[in-house]
């Protein structure tokens, strides 16, 4: 099994994020940055095949020399090799983003390709989709579950309310949800030898970006909760409230 | 007259209340920039929906009926899409942001060289340019973004917008299109047990935290859902735990959800909590610890036991509903 796993770094979950001067991107002072967490379950999943079938891992990620620290970090995890997509930053439209990843993955010759499901910085979720479009194959999003029998694969896809169960033929792509695993620690080991490994350094040319960021904004700030009162004696006063003040109930 | 296309979502035969609420989103656009609305309707036997758009106003219907299309084949919908863009040449193609609706209209984007606004919560015109406005990180940020290439894409985030009934007679024109052969099959639909309604399409969650001790005290949160008609929700450490499936998650690993109503059970509000539910248009929290941030991001707050309060809660709501 040849397996490639895109991958995006992303700031971590905690972070509080701040809008820059421009008021078009964040203020990235201070970010502490991970691999995106949906692709973590993605690595996983590739190294669990690969340990069962044979085979290699490959990481594949776009943009500048700044996200070799999460691509390090999917290395720790016993990927085998990683591929960077060099770009002056980490591109805002999936257009560009898909465009980048399918150079790279026409040539690999993978006979699965793995993303997260979404990131959780601009949460486009649409790069999986793209490159099934792009490189004509068999893509399932948001699967929850994987089972491989030589060239056929199943997979449970999530829906709303429920699961959808799928069947596909390799080479093909799929993207991450989470409940598909738990993802493992990285080793001592793993991130003493990911140190050592060769981060391969490709072009690619890229379409123009046609999603325009036009303004970034905070969610209006709501003023803090009004308290009704100290336990049961307050469930009254809050159902009126709920059905006539608020009218949602 | 050019003209938004909405692409609808059956399921289980019929139309999903999102489509409703594209509807009247697609209305009012089509108003502000005088661009007519037209529905398409993909699936197998679907003649018994085709009345369905002109309730909420759409006069135009255009269908495409095929037994590929009977479950979502990724492949089958987005060929049935592209060749329908193609004729008619839509300004505008709305979708639901469901499952169905992301994968499909980022694989429509590709294929006809445009953009997608993914997880839209508004759409406005500002001097002839459109905006959409749609959340990043889970919420914590909010981007208006303009797509500068045509037909213009959206997915519409379930209850951003307010369904609006308008009777109106419909024009149907079934169209014939020549369809690949899938790719990827679905042997079956598997729903979650009990049937449950989905998190990110209900009006009403109830939500659990790490404060509800553990998944055996969970009825408490499913007889108020129950006497609500809401859908039950966790927070992260929750489904961490395996004390409920993942698919409840809310938060910014998870799901963002927008109900009218979301109330937070034991759950203090992580940041990534908070921005998970920061749509949601009344937030209550009942926790015991007055200093938990949830009570900073909710409208109303009771400061006491989840396990006292709860059932209290319930009660009063049978007892004082119709």
């Amino acid at each position: 099994m040849n397996i490639a796993v895109c991958i995006k770094q992303v700031p971590d979950t905690e972070t509080k994020i701040k809008i820059a001067n421009d008021n078009k991107s964040i203020n990235e002072d201070g970010i502490k940055w991970i691999v995106n967490p949906y692709d973590e379950f993605a690595i996983e999943e590739a190294l669990k095949i690969v340990e069962k079938f044979g085979g290699e891992v490959t990481i594949i990620s776009v943009g500048p020399s700044t996200i070799e620290k999460s691509i390090r970090e999917a290395l720790a995890m016993g990927a085998h090799h990683a591929i960077r997509i060099e770009t002056p930053q980490i591109p805002f439209d999936p257009v560009v983003t898909s465009s980048a990843l399918a150079s790279v993955l026409k040539e690999g010759n993978f006979d699965l390709i793995f993303l997260g499901q979404r990131a959780i910085d601009a949460d486009h979720s649409q790069v999986t989709s793209m490159l099934s479009q792009i490189l004509d194959l068999p893509c399932v999003p948001l699967i929850v579950k994987l089972e491989i029998n030589g060239n056929k694969a199943t997979a449970l896809r999530e829906i709303e309310g429920g699961d959808e169960k799928i069947s596909f033929n390799l080479p093909a792509i799929v993207s991450a949800q989470r409940g598909l695993n738990q993802p493992r620690y990285r080793s001592l080991k793993g991130i003493m030898q990911a140190k050592k490994k060769e981060i391969q350094i490709k072009q690619a040319s890229l379409p123009e970006e046609k999603i325009i960021v036009r303004k970034l904004a905070y969610p209006p700030e709501k003023e803090a909760g009004r308290i009704i009162g100290q336990g049961v004696e307050a469930v009254p006063e809050l159902v009126s409230i709920l059905r006539d003040e608020a009218k949602v109930l | 007259m050019s003209s938004i296309l909405v692409v609808t979502e059956v399921r289980e035969g019929k139309l999903k209340q999102v489509n409703r609420e594209i509807f009247t989103a697609a209305l009012q656009l089509g108003n502000k920039k005088n661009l007519s609305v037209a529905a398409l309707i993909l699936g197998n036997e679907i003649n018994g929906l085709i009345d369905e758009p002109g309730k909420y106003g759409v006069q135009q219907v255009l269908s495409v009926s095929d037994p590929k299309l009977a479950k979502y084949s990724p492949d089958c919908f987005t060929a049935a899409i592209v060749e329908v863009a193609k004729q008619k040449n839509p300004e505008m193609i709305l979708m639901g942001a469901t499952n169905m609706g992301k994968d499909l209209l980022a694989r429509v984007a590709q294929a006809l060289d445009t953009a997608l606004a993914q997880d839209v919560t508004d759409i406005d015109v500002e001097a002839d340019e459109i905006i959409f406005t749609r959340p990043m990180y889970a919420g914590k940020i909010m981007a208006e973004v303009t797509i500068s290439s045509t037909p213009q894409m959206a997915t519409i985030r379930p209850k951003s917008y307010k369904a609006l009934e308008n009777p109106t007679p419909v024009t149907v024109e079934k169209m014939n299109i020549h369809l690949p052969k899938p790719l990827v099959v679905v042997d079956e639909v598997i729903k979650s047990t009990g049937g449950k309604m989905d998190v990110t399409e209900a009006d009403i969650i109830i939500s659990g935290g790490r404060g509800m001790k553990g998944p055996e005290n969970w009825h408490l949160i499913e007889n108020l859902a129950e006497v609500t008609g809401a859908a039950t929700g966790c927070s992260r450490p929750v489904s961490d735990e395996g004390w409920r499936d993942h698919g409840e998650h809310i938060g910014q690993t998870g799901k963002t959800v927008s109900p009218s109503l979301y109330i937070a059970c034991g759950i203090s509000g992580a940041i990534q909590h908070i921005a998970g539910i920061s749509s949601s248009k009344c937030i209550v929290a009942i926790n015991k610890d007055p200093e938990a941030p949830i009570f900073k991001a909710a409208d109303y707050g009771i400061v006491g036991d989840v396990f006292e309060v709860l059932p209290a809660l319930t009660e009063e709501i049978k007892k004082t509903g119709q």
